[in-house]
């Protein structure tokens, strides 16, 4: 790819969806231009690009935009294909990774905001659903380096940012993520050890911060 | 005995994506049928994270999820025309992004209208049409989602060609009416029309008498 490209991201920096991308494009090393969105009140680029569904992330790529965070993700594996290549060559292990990229996006995100963002019944509910979830994820990890064995992949791409997260889900939700899930716990210092994710993440007391604030908007603490 | 297998359940619209993907690419597979109320061994041994249908068995190796099978096949046989794909990443990108679209919007709302009575049904055809009119104007210029000939998209949004007719019969109401959406109307018979299409999918009499008793059975289990 030219160094003449134009890369424009349109994100809101607490967005699992656009730390991704973001991740996704330091991978490959790509420069662009980044853009935080006040999401009370979408620019007109915003709803331009994205009318159908007037979310972040975007990815303009020299006019041209693309929605929806995992597809962007395959579009910059895609184009940029090369260097730090995201899936495997080989059809059969891409569609297992694909099968768990679609896992994580479905199964992960809902019973997280909710064991964040509730308590009592409702937050047990949560934990239960989202400690299923994990045990999956932590018997498919088992013990490679990354998801999608030795290199690092689409799948950690997409998981590596929750955990950002994980201090907020154990405070909240009292428990040990290292306890109950040490391979993950594992593989989270190995990601942490690349620069994309390093670099992409918040800390995560910032994360606890977010959520703190969105908890006493809704009167829990 | 073909080297590829699927499973399906014969009513459901997620493995006729992949009938249909088999079918026009020429791929020889054998189906296997799954009563989903009483699940086979294989299906668990073969889909243990979701235990559900279609899933496509290749050399004895299983994949499921149907978006993630449809790319598998276009990967796989890559000789076998039509692509189902662009090559280009931007228009690989499009049409995935329909596809999503589809299923993240299309399908659930128009399911809502079809299940729900009064109130409810009106507010589900509201969302569902303001949704549709994205996909009415995409189509402009348009034989297929994909172009000239069928593609990944068409492909997931091959279910209104074959189960809209149902529903409006059973339900007694217009979901996707000519007036508004003439385009998609047009793109629904050409996607019928299409080779290995129509003559792939149920025989209607079984679907209306599936979908109808499927339907009572929801509207008496809500809350009154």
């Amino acid at each position: 790819m030219a160094d003449d490209d134009q890369v424009i991201l349109l994100d809101f920096w607490v967005s699992l969806f656009g730390m991704r991308v973001r991740i996704a494009l330091a991978e490959k090393e790509i420069k662009y231009e980044y853009r935080n969105e006040d999401l009370k009140n979408k620019s007109d680029l915003l709803l331009k690009m994205n009318p159908v569904n007037k979310k972040i992330p975007v990815l303009i790529h020299n006019g041209k935009p693309v929605c929806e965070s995992l597809i962007i993700v395959q579009y910059i594996d895609e184009v940029w294909k090369d260097r730090s290549p995201f899936m495997p060559s080989d059809p059969y292990e891409r569609a297992q990774a694909r099968f768990w990229v679609d896992f994580i996006d479905k199964k992960v995100y809902l019973p997280s905001v909710r064991l964040a963002t509730t308590k009592g019944e409702e937050q047990e509910a949560a934990k239960k659903e989202f400690f299923e979830v994990f045990e999956i994820l932590e018997g498919e990890l088992g013990d490679k380096p990354y998801f999608q064995g030795e290199a690092f992949g689409f799948v950690d791409i997409l998981l590596s940012t929750y955990t950002c997260y994980f201090h907020t889900f154990e405070t909240f939700g009292n428990f040990s993520m290292e306890v109950k899930f040490p391979k993950i716990t594992a593989w989270t210092k190995r990601c942490m050890q690349r620069e994309s994710v390093a670099k992409t993440l918040p800390d995560p007391k910032k994360m606890w911060e977010v959520v703190m604030e969105r908890r006493k908007g809704l009167g829990l603490d | 005995m073909a080297e590829v297998k699927l499973f399906r359940a014969w009513s459901s619209p997620f493995p006729l994506r992949i009938v249909w993907a088999l079918e026009v690419k020429g791929i020889e597979y054998d189906m296997i049928y799954e009563d989903l109320s009483n699940k086979s061994s294989m299906l668990l041994q073969y889909n243990p994270v979701y235990k559900k249908v279609p899933v496509l068995l290749h050399k004895g190796k299983p994949i499921s999820e149907s978006l993630v099978i449809l790319e598998y096949i276009e990967e796989t046989w890559k000789s076998k025309t039509p692509s189902l794909l662009p090559g280009d990443p931007y228009q690989r990108a499009m049409a995935r992004f329909w596809a999503k679209f589809g299923d993240d919007k299309i399908l659930p709302l128009i399911w809502e209208a079809f299940i729900k009575q009064g109130k409810d049904q009106e507010e589900a055809l509201i969302a569902a049409h303001e949704n549709l009119k994205y996909l009415e104007v995409e189509l402009r210029g348009k034989k297929f989602l994909g172009g000239e000939t069928v593609g990944f998209a068409d492909l997931t949004f091959g279910w209104l060609a074959n189960l809209v007719s149902v529903f409006e019969e059973i339900a007694g109401v217009t979901l996707i009416d000519h007036e508004k959406f003439p385009l998609l109307l047009t793109w629904m018979k050409n996607f019928m029309d299409a080779p290995k299409i129509r003559e792939t999918w149920p025989p209607r009499d079984k679907l209306i008498n599936h979908f109808r008793a499927l339907r009572e059975t929801l509207i008496a289990k809500e809350p009154k």
